[in-house]
């Protein structure tokens, strides 16, 4: 289905042609039920069998039993050669190793991989090489049909046994299922398993009965320690509070920083410190920002109930007070990944994003970003959001420091791209703060002020003088990860490592 | 006038990431320690690695190395690898008196005699840590010309004074007075202790604001948290920064035309005034070729 060509050219680039793919009709009637307690019962009425595609959302975190169990049970009844399409894949998720071994799963489409099933993946395990797509480039590929689900199983916190989902009663509540959803409206047969029934109806529902065909009780979906986390913390690491501090006050020096304005951040440290500084300064400036979006958090939550946010836009609740605000807060709305960010549509919400701040595990003199594989050349990112939210965005800031221990973040060229340098407007690290020469009203703009502006060469060239020249990675002629860029394209090719038997 | 030192930021030796990344959080100095904050089995590889560091790293602030004590035979290697590493100030712990200093000079000398650099290029700072030592500030202040500061260690003088440490700071009144006496005499710097409750903001500006009255020209700091606020407190105020500017425009002017006995505003402008005037500008950043 994929080729191996690399044809992206130019953010904006492809107009989409054709129609909207669509699941096939369906009743179910009044005198049918729906609810089953029994996984394997489940997964054997779908009617799955070889060559299948099925799909798993990855608001579970590393707290996911659901992906796991699914897998165990279809290897047990024999199936194989099936298309694994979760929206994400976590550390959790290592017995997929296993059951790719035994020919169960043989291709993965998925935003991101992980510890050693990504390791494997990056030395040739999987023959098929895996498609990495952003979340909106997911939602993207779902309702074009290039991802066709046969089955999706959907864990969800509680549900009724109509099928009504609801993401934030339960025992584990993750927030929202915003990724769930697309996969609910699109695939041919949705299954929603959860470990909490409520009598019916379980409203709200995030996901609607209209789109459900089974819904089965299971002990448990998920370890909850793991899916609804404590509240994130802020970071007190000096360096990471550096860099922050100094985001957020670029941030403030350009003209997005006003009444009105909207924002995006991260949840690694430095990104959550920026919005404590951000805050700051809008209380002192009297601004309040029109809307935040996607991962939501603790602070962004406070933000909105100090009355400093209208609105947050959730696709992804970061831990228990985010997920709880879904049904606390008016105006904190659970949105789809195709709402999200599917350039596809007819406006997706980062169309309307002013400053979006973003990490880098590399990132080169074209500004060029890389969030997928290491300085070693294997997989162990995921491509996330970053490339929908940076090239709509008009302001993309990335923060990261210049080095980890002895490994540079600013290289001469990224092992692969995900976000292409077009999209990145100003890089942040603790040694110096570069701009991309595209944007000359901001190199104007910082011209003479205090803040330690280089060129991203110059980041480069300290980085190497710290880290020392970097060994080149030998990979192979096999490709093992096709990066497919949000508007289907595909933007680089991510080749197999060569190990050392 | 006079290098800034309001802070001088205290990094433990044997940590590689904090001694790569000390020079980016605005610190006027850094120290890097080889005595107390490292164990005795680590004591070579912290020289090892600080000697690397200082000599590999472009550190854009003066570097400034905590040797241990030369009663041990780890001072006098201390010595020999930071001259060799190109240190800018060696600061000797525990300093009683002005032969200590002398001690540690002649180290120093041979070393750079050794290596080949220019004899005198490597400062001396002294720490001052005993009752002795503050009864015998000034001698020790004036001890080496390479001496460029004296420092209160206040943990281990206030323990020899078998009392402890206050908010107020009332043990430590007398030492501070002897040792900011001693380094104004000698006209060179003083710094005062480390504070150590990183948390507590409050306390530490406060204590802060003592030792600036006091006269001291700056800060031992243990956290980049810390680095900040005492450079906010040491910033001389707008008006204070104004006052300033007219004098030394005032007294240039006068050169200019080469009066002699100049006034402002009814005051007489001396000596004095004109190097706090300065003083003020350079603290606020900026210097006399603004006028």
């Amino acid at each position: 289905m994929k080729n191996n060509i690399i044809d992206f050219n130019g953010e904006f680039d492809v107009i989409p042609t054709g129609k909207k793919y669509a699941p096939r009709i369906k009743s179910v009637g009044p005198k049918e039920e729906k609810y089953t307690n029994s996984l394997k019962k489940s997964i054997i009425k779908s009617g799955l069998c070889d060559g299948m595609t099925i799909s798993f959302h990855h608001h579970f975190r590393n707290g996911d039993y659901i992906l796991n169990d699914v897998l165990n049970i279809i290897a047990s009844l024999g199936i194989k050669n099936l298309t694994l399409a979760p929206s994400s894949l976590a550390a959790v998720h290592e017995p997929l190793i296993r059951h790719i071994e035994n020919g169960v799963v043989t291709e993965i489409l998925t935003s991101g991989l992980r510890g050693v099933l990504a390791s494997k993946i990056s030395s040739g395990l999987l023959k098929k090489p895996v498609i990495i797509r952003s979340h909106g480039g997911r939602a993207r590929a779902i309702e074009a049909g290039d991802i066709k689900i046969d089955v999706a199983f959907l864990g969800t916190p509680s549900a009724d046994a109509y099928g009504n989902a609801n993401s934030v009663k339960g025992n584990s509540t993750c927030g929202s299922l915003g990724y769930a959803r697309v996969d609910a409206e699109y695939a041919e047969h949705v299954i929603i398993i959860t470990d909490c029934l409520i009598d019916y109806p379980n409203y709200p529902a995030s996901i609607s009965q209209k789109n459900v065909d089974q819904v089965v009780k299971v002990n448990a979906i998920g370890d909850p320690d793991k899916i609804s986390t404590g509240a994130t913390r802020f970071t007190k690491n000096p360096k990471e509070l550096l860099m922050a501090k100094n985001v957020a006050l670029i941030i403030q020096k350009t003209k997005y920083f006003k009444d009105g304005f909207s924002f995006q951040t991260g949840s690694g440290g430095a990104s959550l410190a920026v919005t404590r500084f951000l805050r700051e300064a809008m209380i002192e400036k009297s601004i309040k920002a029109s809307f935040v979006l996607g991962g939501i958090t603790k602070p962004m939550v406070e933000m909105y109930e100090e009355g400093l946010i209208k609105t947050l836009f959730d696709v992804q609740s970061f831990d228990k007070i985010a997920a709880e605000s879904i049904q606390k807060n008016e105006e904190h709305f659970e949105i789809d990944a195709s709402l999200y960010a599917n350039p596809h549509n007819k406006g997706n919400i980062v169309n309307k994003l002013d400053v979006v701040i973003l990490s880098a595990l590399e990132i080169d003199t074209n500004f060029n970003v890389n969030v997928i594989t290491g300085s070693n050349g294997e997989i162990m990112g995921a491509s996330g959001g970053h490339s929908d939210t940076a090239a709509c965005a008009k302001l993309t800031v990335v923060v990261a420091p210049l080095f980890r221990g002895r490994i540079p973040t600013v290289v001469k060229n990224v092992h692969n791209v995900i976000t292409p340098g077009s999209s990145i407007d100003i890089l942040v690290t603790e040694r110096g703060i570069a701009i991309n020469p595209l944007r000359e009203d901001l190199i104007e703009l910082f011209k003479d002020s205090s803040f330690n502006i280089t060129s991203i060469q110059t980041l480069e060239k300290i980085a190497r003088d710290y880290c020392g020249e970097r060994k080149p990675v030998k990979f192979t002629d096999q490709t093992v990860g096709i990066i497919e860029y949000r508007d289907g394209t595909v933007i680089d090719l991510i080749k197999a490592v060569e190990k050392n038997v | 006038m006079g290098k800034l030192r309001r802070t001088m930021m205290y990094v433990p030796g044997n940590n590689p990431a904090m001694l790569t990344d000390a020079g980016i959080y605005g610190a006027d100095s850094l120290m890097f320690d080889l005595e107390d904050s490292v164990a005795l089995n680590q004591k070579d590889s912290a020289r090892l690695l600080v000697y690397q560091m200082i000599k590999n790293n472009n550190y854009a602030q003066e570097v400034v190395v905590r040797i241990n004590s030369l009663e041990s035979d780890l001072g006098a290697t201390d010595i020999e690898a930071m001259v060799r590493a190109g240190v800018d100030v060696i600061r000797l712990p525990k300093t009683e008196t002005a032969e200590d200093v002398k001690k540690v000079e002649n180290i120093i000398e041979s070393v750079e005699k050794k290596i080949g650099i220019e004899i005198g290029h490597t400062k001396i700072m002294a720490a001052i840590e005993g009752p002795l030592g503050v009864i015998n500030a000034y001698d020790i202040a004036t001890a080496s010309k390479r001496l460029i500061g004296i420092a209160i260690g206040a943990e281990d003088f206030v323990t020899s004074m078998k009392t402890k440490r206050s908010k107020s700071g009332v043990e430590l009144l007398a030492a501070r007075s002897q040792l900011v006496l001693a380094a104004r005499a000698a006209n060179i710097a003083a710094l005062d202790t480390v504070f150590s409750n990183i948390d507590d903001s409050d306390g530490f500006k406060e204590e802060v604001k003592l030792i600036k009255s006091l006269g001291f020209d700056g800060k031992s700091v243990i956290n980049p948290r810390q680095i900040n606020l005492v450079h906010e407190i040491y910033k001389p105020t707008d008006a204070e920064i104004e006052d300033a500017k007219q004098i030394v425009y005032t007294i240039k002017e006068a050169e200019a035309k080469g009066s002699g006995v100049i006034s402002l505003n009814g005051q007489m402008i001396d000596k004095p005034i004109v190097e706090r005037a300065k003083r003020v500008l350079e603290l606020s950043g900026l210097s006399e070729e603004v006028m």
